[in-house]
Formats: structure tokens, sequence, C-alpha cells
């Protein structure tokens, strides 16, 4: 045990995660013994976590277009003020017929919008993936339970794809708001290619099956599929298409064994 | 690709920050709209290499630090006029609404410490920073913040809810 008194601050550190692991056992062991400043840390951490999810929907809504056109240097506001907001600007260069993933190409011409899911996906990726203490909720540790607790509140068999042959390490995963219902999202990350999500989803607006589809949502790269009533969806921010599309592939032999 | 296309990538995260810290969703994007306007229009002043995200807060709390000014009278019957219900139990958890109408119950500036740390994830340092406050403000702006909003919840003397009600 170390001599410094327990403080105020060292409260709210605990609730907001910055306390390193020593110091945060011993203002643990101080709380265990005073049920009423328990309590406190208890709601300060409650009101925290509800903050979160509350306001995490702003993050999902388009951006209005006054503000997309507020944002833009004034120089160029004139030519582009037809423009829609940002988030639309899905360049969506899908692939052609059938399952020759292989040969895909951008031959099918660019779609006005991307589908709800890809934007879903990506505003969850840029939501999740720069997250430094919280990237999951469940960690790939307890890779058994995550798979267990997604299937059960997806109401489908959902499983992490392992995706070490493409160099990417499972963090673990989370449980998200989707269109329709709960959408579950895996985080895999590597130092080189920084992190990979996998959005999944269980019956959606649209069973049809696809090939695979890209999309670009702001600074997210996101490629795309629905097979067998899950909609797929795999982003990055930081790799460039190509490189996402071996992924794609990866992702979709695991699935699909 | 100029820095200015940087700001877009922002819009979405000072969105949320004003909803929260405005409450309306109109008045909220009022304060994000003139946000960025400014932040346009001054951009020059961002110093390249530095933090964009923590400078493009700097520049919205200066905004509504505006915007309050001009208008102080409303702010103080708004607070009057806002009610938190009673609630029975000492309950932890919140309804949507009542985190809503506590959270604007709380000084602007208690407010504005509380949502960087907890919805942007600003240590205390970058928190102090973006406000231009010293550091032992924000950790006495959090602590007065967060005890304000428990209160609220709970119901507990001091929350100020004796005294709206005449």
């Amino acid at each position: 045990m170390s001599e410094l008194p327990i403080t105020e601050a060292d409260l709210h550190a605990l609730v907001d995660g910055y306390l390193p692991e020593g110091r945060r056992t011993e203002v643990e062991a101080y709380l265990a013994e005073r049920p009423e400043e328990a309590s406190r840390v208890a709601a300060y951490r409650a009101h925290r976590a509800q903050m979160r999810d509350h306001y995490a929907a702003v993050l999902a809504e388009p951006v209005p277009e006054r503000l997309a056109q507020a944002a833009r240097p004034r120089a160029r506001l004139r030519g582009v003020a037809a423009a829609c907001a940002w988030l639309s600007v899905g360049i969506v260069l899908g692939a052609a017929g059938g399952w020759q993933l292989h040969a895909w190409r951008p031959s099918v011409p660019p779609q006005a919008e991307s589908p709800a899911l890809v934007k879903r996906a990506a505003v969850a990726h840029a939501v999740y993936a720069p997250e430094v203490r919280h990237p999951v909720e469940v960690g790939a540790d307890q890779e058994a339970h995550l798979a267990a607790w997604l299937s059960k509140r997806l109401g489908a068999q959902v499983r992490p794809a392992h995706l070490d042959a493409v160099g990417l390490s499972l963090v673990g995963g989370r449980l998200l708001p989707g269109d329709t219902g709960p959408v579950a999202q895996f985080m895999y990350e590597s130092p080189q290619r920084g992190r990979v999500t996998l959005y999944v989803r269980v019956r959606g607006p649209d069973q049809r099956e696809t090939a695979f589809r890209y999309s670009q949502e702001g600074s997210v790269r996101v490629f795309y599929w629905i097979d067998r009533g899950f909609g797929y969806a795999v982003s990055s921010a930081d790799l460039g298409k190509d490189d996402l599309l071996k992924i794609a592939n990866a992702v979709y032999a695991q699935l699909n064994p | 690709m100029k820095d200015t296309a940087q700001v877009v990538e922002f819009i979405p995260r000072l969105r949320r920050y004003a909803r929260a810290l405005v409450g309306e969703r109109t008045a909220a994007d009022d304060l994000v709209q003139d946000t960025l306007e400014r932040a346009l229009n001054k951009f020059h002043l961002w110093k390249r290499g530095t933090d964009l995200r923590a400078w493009l807060f700097t520049v919205m709390h200066n905004v509504h630090v505006n915007q309050i000014r001009g208008r102080r009278e409303l702010v103080a019957l708004d607070e009057e006029a806002l009610e938190v219900p009673v609630r029975a139990t000492h309950e932890v958890a919140l309804e949507a609404r009542d985190l809503e109408r506590a959270l604007m119950r709380l000084p602007a500036e208690q407010r504005e410490v509380l949502l960087l740390v907890v919805l942007e994830d600003m240590s205390y340092e970058e928190a102090a920073a973006t406000l231009g406050i010293p550091i032992g403000t924000v950790m006495s702006r959090l602590s007065r913040a967060r005890e304000k909003l428990r209160m609220l919840v709970e119901g507990l003397p001091g929350s100020g809810r004796l005294q709206v009600i005449k």
C-alpha cells in the first residue's frame, strides 16, 4: 500500500479509467470499506455510461447540409452547392454478378446512395476504432462468451472470424443498435494495419444476396455483402481498397467454409 | 488535400457535444454552424501539427460563451423553468429525458468539462487546454458537475429542486 491518501481526483480518475493498475487497486480497496463513497462512484459510473450511450445516436445522424456547407471553404462553395452532405457521398463501386469474388472489378455504375448497413458500419467504425480504453465490450480473451452473448442477442449464430492469416488479431466485440434491432461489431487490429471492424447484422430490410460491394464513407472504406440473411461490412480507415478486399475475402471464406 | 477538409470529419463529434451542451437540436446545430464558420474564417490561427479536434472544441467553447453572454437573462429564466421530476427511490439509472434535463440544470461551465471528459474522452489536461483553464479548475468543476447530477437524479437536498417549486 502506498502512503498517498485517496483524493476526490482519484475517484474521478477511477470513473474515467485513468488510474494505473496499482493505484486502482488501492482506490477500490478504499471504496470497499466505504459503502457511501462506493455508491457515489457507482452513480458517477452509471451516469458516464448513460451519457455516452444516449448521445452516441447523434454521431449516427446524417450531417445536415447546412453544416456540411459551413465546413467548406468559401471559394468552393458555389460549385458544389448541390452536392449532397458528406455522409451520403458514398462512392459505391459494386462488383457485378454472382460470387466470383476474385473477379472483382468496379464495373457497376456508382449508386447514388449506399445502404444503411454501410453507413451504420462506417459510423460504428469511426466511433469505436479510435477508442483507446474501451474499444470493445467483451475482449478476445472471452471469445466463447462473446460469441454466445452476441448470438443470443442477435437471435442467430454469430461468431468472430479469425483473421490471423491476414495479419489481424481479434480485439473483441460489442453489441450495437442497428436499423431493425441489435447488431454485432467485431474489432481486429495489427500494429501495421491499424484497426479493422467487422459489422454483422441479421434480418435486414434487404435480404437479396449480393457480391462484394465497395463504398467510402468519409475517411472510412467499407466492403459489404449480404449472404444467407446476414449483412456483413468490413471497415477500415487505414487500409487501401486492395488490402481491405483481401480481408473481406478472408472473412467470407471463414464464414462460408 | 487542404487541411480545412479535415474539419468535416469532426462535424459528427461537434454535433454530439453541442447537443448535450445546448439541449435542443436546432440550437445545437446553430452552434455547430457558427463554430464551423468561425473555424474556417480563423483557420490560419490553427497551428498545423497540433490537435485539430481540441482546437475546434476551443472555437466552439468561445462561440458558446459569446452566445450565453448575449442572452444571459434568457438562460437564467430557462434554468428556473426546468424542473426535474421527483424520484421516489434513489435510483442510479436515469431516464433519457431526465438525463438531458439534469444535464441542462448544471452551470454551463461545469457541463462543458463533464462533456469533454465523458463524451470526447479528453484527458483532464486536454480539457484544461481546450477550455483555457487550469487543471485544478477542471477537477473541481468535474467534481461539482457529477455531484450535482447525482443529487438531481436522486432527489437529494442541494439539488435546487426545492427552490424551484414555489
